[in-house]
């Protein structure tokens, strides 16, 4: 029988808890247990009885840590076999006319995944695959992933699992006493993700006992359209004499259980601490129990690594700013390949108070595919919000979608046959919220009856897909008002009928509809409240406009979505707001050797970031950038890099000087031709492979930047070749390697040995924690920098060197 | 025999500033370093999730070599730190991701303010791991015994190697979101893993 289809009708009972059991059969402290498989399968065979004779209909295979990273691809594969076989024979044995079934069951890698660890995505997603491929061969009836505590693990496995197979798909995650992942996820974003990338069954194992899950099952069941699993720990573990014990006995275990049947999961067992005798006791006491009804949810959700994002009676804001249209300084950002820029950006616009970042980096001459992926991970690894990916490249869209942690925005499909064909299979399987444009082959009809009849079109095809109309959010198109005068009109009424009569979601991009016209703010806050008023759910818009955000406060308290007022009243009592404040000056710096410098001078030394930017402003109409740079900035970092030196001054203070130098470096790189405000040289930086802190390379980037230097910097765990590569390309006379670990010098070394082969007109300095003067010469490094300072002095020292001549 | 592992989520008192500035490198605060320290301390909100677990295990002398049940150890340095102890307590300690993020975000935008979590989370951790030896020091005295400082893989002459065997014994990946990667480092960056020594109730 189909296990999908006995779980519309049944309650699914699962298994109990193995590890604890397997060490009560000696089962030694660091002993693998998939191993027992192969060398005790009595003992694995006889639990897996004892938890379908229990009532049991599912039993997990022994195979939670079967993956190519603890054994060997051959022992692997056998490994898997016999715990499938000794499942399958454990289910013949008892024998009897219930249907039983046996998963491959997947646990985690153990391992980090980058950013943040060294695991990368899609090597885990390998991992994971060759564990699916040998399950299915060995005729897994299903795949459950579970025991995952991180959700961008949890998507590798699935993904895995999807493209290897076409299992059941049933994913549990390890919630913690705080009711999320240890990497942060809620329930309701794992919900999101996992549901969007089509498993069969979502939920909620080990960590506690049922009770103390109780608030995660709800949310589980409250956002989930597809069946709840539940598979507690016998209580909290406890150390007695030095034995660990699970307090919660079998009869509690079953009673704690009802509850949560009752509630309405679906599939229920235990896991640590939980013994044939809990799953015995929870199948009697759940026995009469109508199985609840598993109803489709109708939520309009996306995800981030951390939170859902619900499209509802709530408008919600995507900020429109990452995005090269219009935008000399981040089209040179782009070319350069500098994340930062796009970074920052993101973050202004989060502290502005959009709830989705949109990201689109598509330009002529860059390679959208790798730009968009790399641009989706780093915003990622730093922001909480849910990303709209933003792209007409279906290749580009395939590998952000890939790699974003979570459920994304789609954007867009159109009713273009070559548009649908392209993104829909796309949206099913990496899941996604798809934008709809209501244009086709003939363009944008003028009529709002003829767009809504290209929505019409583009659901039917979507259903085709298996995308449920939840899923699509759509976007009537915002026409310019000049080139139209009913184009507003048209545009709001497509957007009330699409809201009433189809019953789906909207999105617009706000800022076209001014095109043409003075004082665009105006014309674009006043549709923006109209739009809202006509249903509007997602706006796509610029968070720095003060109209804009003004019409959206107000529009929240009209509408009596804003209780009391209070986040309306919030929002005026701190208008006019500014993006950073100052920090306070008072007996601030004893970088004072030069009090009688200019006031940028004192902005820079004093580290007032505004200040220094607002001072560069006014002299830039004055004097000429590279006079700035050489007469006020350098000088003033030079006092404080001196202080730095006699350790009068310290290092954050000296980073505070050096951010407000990049303040003021950026206003004065927006007045400038080329995008490098001088003519030095350019260097390469990077933290070595194996090594992933990079603050003290950070420091050294900022410091080389507000000197001048032309800094690429490649990031942490870099290998050898790659910073070789980049040397090449760019000539790049000067190269600094960061590492922090004695175990990370070797590629240290590694790399220093293939730039002095490949590049020998390059010359390389070296820093971190456990190297020394000595050690960098012996590497044959041309340089050692104690510290950032030092690098600076280094990095001038090199480049006279290379050139031949003092600056 | 070696003993089971203990996991724990406790509470940290709040946050010593002093210290932070000595882990930032500030002898002397000023003005602008406290603003900036205040700024930081007021977006920690969450981001330190304090966790660590633990388990007893013996110690004895085989030659040169150390029998601690779950690894032996070539290092004459751990030797002479635990010489009067016949059992010890080996622990994983971790303040969560997050406190990295809060770094990674920082780098890109202020690196003074990445300096500031990078000491915060020192400070964290270190924190979380005086915790619990505080209590392990007053079971210890309870019973006529010592506890010595944290002695951790890297130090002087034990191979950081062995956080192999501890990550084994503890498996602090499943317990408390801990993970070693390829290169031996930790991830989540501000954890800690150690080994303490109880000394023998006769010293």
């Amino acid at each position: 029988m189909d296990i999908i289809e006995f779980l519309q009708q049944h309650t699914l009972y699962l298994d109990g808890g193995m590890g604890t059991l397997l060490q009560e059969k000696g089962l030694l402290p660091g002993e693998l247990p998939e191993r027992w498989n192969l060398i005790r399968p009595e003992v694995i065979r006889g639990i897996h009885r004892d938890y379908f004779r229990a009532g049991a209909h599912v039993v997990n295979a022994n195979t939670f840590g079967a993956n190519s990273l603890k054994f060997g691809e051959q022992e692997l594969d056998e490994i898997i076999a016999a715990a499938i076989a000794n499942a399958r024979a454990a289910a013949r044995e008892v024998g009897g006319s219930q249907p039983r079934w046996v998963a491959l069951d997947i646990g985690p890698t153990g391992r980090m995944l980058r950013p943040y660890g060294d695991l990368d995505f899609e090597d885990a997603v390998e991992i994971f695959a060759k564990t699916v491929r040998s399950g299915v061969r060995h005729g897994a009836d299903l795949i459950f992933i579970e025991t995952m505590n991180d959700s961008y693990e949890t998507k590798a496995a699935l993904l895995a699992a999807k493209e290897n197979s076409t299992l059941p798909l049933f994913v549990s995650n390890a919630f913690g006493e705080d009711g999320k992942l240890m990497t942060g996820a809620s329930p309701a974003a794992m919900v999101a993700m996992l549901e969007g990338m089509g498993a069969d069954a979502v939920g909620v194992n080990c960590s506690l006992g049922p009770r103390a899950l109780s608030g995660v099952v709800r949310e589980y069941l409250a956002h989930a359209s597809v069946p709840v699993i539940l598979k507690p720990n016998a209580g909290l573990p406890r150390v007695v004499g030095g034995k660990t014990v699970y307090d919660v006995t079998p009869d509690e275990f079953a009673a704690e259980m009802r509850e949560a049947v009752e509630l309405g999961v679906r599939a229920a067992g235990g896991c640590c601490g939980t013994t044939p005798e809990h799953i015995g006791a929870l199948v009697g006491a759940c026995e009469g129990i109508t199985p609840a009804r598993i109803t489709k949810k109708q939520i309009t959700c996306i995800s981030s690594y951390t939170h859902a994002v619900v499209l509802d009676r709530e408008p919600i804001l995507i900020g429109e700013r990452i995005n090269p249209t219009g935008k000399r300084r981040f089209k040179e950002a782009l070319l350069a390949h500098d994340m930062d820029h796009i970074l920052k950006e993101g973050v202004a616009e989060e502290e502005r108070g959009v709830h989705v970042l949109d990201v689109n980096v598509g330009l002529p001459g860059i390679d959208e595919p790798s730009m968009l992926s790399e641009a989706v991970c780093a915003l990622q690894a730093i922001l909480d919000l849910p990303l709209q990916i933003d792209t007409s490249d279906p290749a580009a869209m395939e590998r952000a979608l890939r790699r974003y942690n979570g459920k994304a925005m789609i954007n867009s499909v159109s009713g273009k046959r070559e548009s649908m064909d392209a993104v829909f299979p796309l949206a099913k399987k990496y899941g996604g919220v798809v934008v709809a444009l209501t244009l086709d082959e003939q363009g944008i009809p003028v009529l709002a009856e003829d767009r809504v009849a290209i929505a019409r079109r583009i659901l039917a095809e979507a259903e085709r897909y298996g995308i449920d109309k939840k899923d699509l959010v759509f976007d009537p198109l915002a026409l310019t008002v000049s080139a139209d005068h009913t184009a507003a009109r048209e545009t709001l009424r497509a957007l009330s009928m699409i809201r009433r009569e189809l019953g789906c979601h909207t999105s617009l991009g706000v800022s076209n509809v001014s095109f043409g016209l003075p004082q665009r703010d105006l014309v674009n806050s006043t549709f923006f409240a109209l739009a809202l008023a006509n249903g509007l759910s997602a706006a796509i818009m610029n968070p720095h406009s003060a109209e804009m955000m003004s019409t959206y406060a107000a529009y929240r308290a009209l509408a009596g979505l804003d209780e009391r007022c209070a986040a309306y009243i919030d929002y005026a009592s701190a208008l006019p707001c500014s993006a950073y404040a100052e920090p306070p000056t008072s007996g601030a710096s004893r970088a004072q050797g030069r009090e009688g410098g200019s006031e940028l001078q004192t902005a820079v030394i004093r580290g007032m970031r505004e200040r220094a930017a607002a001072l560069t402003a006014e002299l830039i109409s004055t004097c000429s950038p590279l006079e700035i740079i050489e007469r006020e900035i350098v000088p003033a970092l030079d006092a404080v890099g001196v202080g730095f030196e006699k350790k009068t001054v310290y290092l954050p203070q000296l980073l505070m000087s050096a951010e407000a130098a990049g303040a003021a470096f950026e206003v004065v790189r927006g007045h400038m031709k080329n995008r490098h405000a001088t003519d030095r040289s350019a260097v390469v930086i990077a933290t070595v492979k194996g090594d992933i802190h990079d603050i003290g390379k950070n420091i050294v980037k900022l410091l080389l930047e507000n000197y001048g230097f032309a800094v690429t910097d490649l990031g942490r765990d870099v290998p050898p070749e790659r910073v070789v590569e980049e040397v090449l390309r760019l000539h790049a006379p000067i190269v600094g390697l960061s590492a922090l670990m004695t175990t990370t010098v070797p590629s240290m070394e590694e790399t220093v040995r293939l730039l002095r082969e490949h590049a020998p007109f390059c010359r390389v300095m070296v820093g971190g924690a456990v190297l020394t003067a000595e050690y960098a010469e012996a590497m044959g490094a041309h340089a050692y920098a104690k510290d950032a300072m030092e690098a600076v002095r280094c990095a001038e020292r090199l480049e006279r060197e290379y050139t031949g001549h003092p600056r | 025999m070696t003993g089971a592992v203990t996991a724990r989520r406790p509470l940290l008192p709040s946050v010593d500033r002093r210290q932070v500035l000595r882990y930032a490198g500030v002898r002397e605060g000023d003005a602008m370093t406290e603003a900036l320290l205040d700024a930081c301390l007021a977006e920690l909100d969450g981001a330190i999730s304090p966790r660590i677990c633990f388990a007893e295990v013996p110690v004895v002398r085989e030659g040169d070599l150390l029998d601690l049940g779950f690894a032996r150890v070539g290092s004459a340095a751990l030797s002479a730190h635990l010489a009067a102890c016949d059992r010890a307590v080996v622990l994983a300690a971790t303040v969560g991701v997050g406190i990295d993020r809060l770094i990674a975000r920082y780098g890109a935008l202020s690196p003074a303010r990445a300096l500031l979590f990078q000491a915060i989370g020192t400070e964290r951790v270190e924190t979380l791991c005086d915790l619990l030896c505080n209590e392990l020091a007053a079971a210890a005295r309870s019973e006529g015994c010592l506890l010595t400082s944290r002695f951790s893989p890297g130090y002087r002459d034990l191979p950081l190697t062995l956080q192999r065997e501890i990550f084994t014994l503890l498996e602090p990946s499943r317990r408390i979101g801990l993970s070693l990667n390829a290169s031996l480092l930790m991830s989540p960056s501000k954890s800690v893993t150690a080994i303490v020594g109880i000394t023998k109730n006769d010293h």
